[in-house]
Order: structure tokens, then sequence, then C-alpha cells
């Protein structure tokens, strides 16, 4: 983490793959990677590097209540899968551990029983 | 020891109705037979599959809610790997999930009371403070 942080470039680069995709619009925007700025996220812009604002990250299933995270909901578990079908990592959904982990679980039957993909799209 | 499972399957497309309502049945008997008890059966209908099983591209799907011991999955589970037109089958168990759900409605229910209490009188507050109010302009 601490890595990532001293340099800017490095931290913008894991947002681009899931961060710009084109499917489903109600995706939860994932921002950079890593702790944002020296001056912490949701701080003022640092001086002499890139002046953006990074939001801070929130739990999708604390903020919203989400209580049940279950392998039906396929359209709530697309949202954490990335194109090529793989599980986004916390560190870009914002996710918190303990939802993150039911999510992995759910994702996975949800694979087992055909209502995600393994690899790529859902054809 | 009872437990509550969840056993989604997957059918080939091209089934008919009454091959599937045989099908259904055939399975339910297989579970009261085996001292389990079917609580519900949902048909999801055909739905497109994320990616080819067995040369299909889409299924029906049926959803059951069983309870019963360990032994009653067991059976419908080598049953539904016999059976030619299953593709696919997943079983859950899901009662400990609801009981952590329960738990989670019990304790926001709970909050819910208390919070609400204090929300209610406000809320009359205003009300009482409005209707002097409305009415002087009235009596004016």
């Amino acid at each position: 983490m601490t890595d990532e942080t001293k340099a800017p470039a490095s931290t913008e680069r894991p947002s681009r793959p899931y961060g710009e995709r084109s499917g489903g619009g109600d995706r939860p925007r994932f921002g950079g990677g890593g702790g944002g700025g020296r001056s912490g996220p949701g701080g003022p812009p640092r001086e002499g590097g890139r002046k953006f604002f990074r939001r801070k990250k929130v739990c999708k299933f604390c903020t919203e209540k989400i209580a049940d995270i279950n392998y039906k909901d396929y359209r709530l578990l697309g949202q954490f899968v990335a194109e090529s079908g793989k599980i986004v990592p916390r560190r870009l959904t914002g996710v918190c551990s303990p939802h993150q982990h039911r999510l992995a679980t759910a994702i996975k039957q949800a694979r087992n029983i055909a209502l995600l993909p393994f690899a790529g799209r859902a054809s | 020891m009872n437990r509550t499972y969840e056993l989604m399957f997957i059918v080939r497309p091209d089934m008919a109705d009454e091959d599937l309502d045989k099908l259904v049945a055939h399975l339910e008997t297989t579970v009261t037979s085996a001292a389990g008890t079917v609580k519900n059966i949902d048909r999801m209908g055909k739905r497109r599959l994320a990616y080819m099983v067995r040369k299909f591209r889409e299924g029906i799907y049926i959803l059951m809610t069983i309870e019963g011991t360990g032994t009653v999955i067991h059976e419908l589970e080598r049953r539904l790997r016999v059976t030619e037109q299953v593709i696919k089958f997943l079983t859950v168990r899901i009662d400990e999930e609801q009981k952590r759900l329960d738990k989670i409605k019990a304790l926001r229910d709970s909050k819910k009371k208390v919070s609400a209490q204090p929300a209610a009188v406000v809320e009359e507050a205003p009300a009482v403070a409005e209707t002097p109010a409305a009415d002087v302009p009235a009596a004016i």
C-alpha cells in the first residue's frame, strides 16, 4: 500500500480495466487503487501532483444494508465481476472484508449453476 | 438432525412440461420416502446459461427448498446425477444463513423501535405548533 502511494502513476493503473467498463449502468464507480494521495482520501488536493478529488470508497453492502448476499441474485453479483469474469478485488470496489468473503462464496456458487460465467462475458 | 437445503437444478430446455412435472413429482416422492419434506418448489423458467453446459446454451431452472437430513440430499443428488435430463444441480445448506439473517433482522427491528419513538414525538410537536399558526390567519 505504501509503495503504491509513493508513485502516483501506479495507483491509477489498476483502476483502468475495471473502472471503464461499458456494460451495466448501475455498477459502482471504482476509483483508483490504494489509499489515495499523501493528503489522504477526501482531503485537499496535494501540491505539485495531479489535482483530482478521490472519493473515499465505501462498502455497498454496509451502506445499503444488504444483509443477504445470495448466489441467486446474479444481477447484484454481476456488479462485482469484471468483464473477464474475475471477482473484482476489494481494493477496487471498497467492499469490506466480511462482505467480500460472502460475496466471493456467492459468486462461486453462481458460477457453478451457470448464472455467472467462469471466464468471459455471459453468453 | 434436520437441516434446510436449497436445491437448484437445470434441466434441458427442450424438455416437455409434462415430463418436467413427472420429474419434479418423482423427486418429491424421493424426498418424502427418505423422511424429508419439500417446503417449496419454484420454477424459475427458461434462462440463458452463462456458459455452455452439455452443448446447451439455455436451460430450465428449478429451485426446491427441502428439509431433512444429509441422507435425503445424498439420495436426491444420486438420482439427479443419473437422470439424463438434468444438466446441472447445486445444493446449498441455508438454515445457518437464515438464522444469521433472522438475527440481523431482529436486531434492526429492535433498533427501529427505539429510534421510531423519538421520531414520532418530534413529528407530533410541529403538528401541534402548526395548528394554531394555521388558525391565526383564518381568525383574522
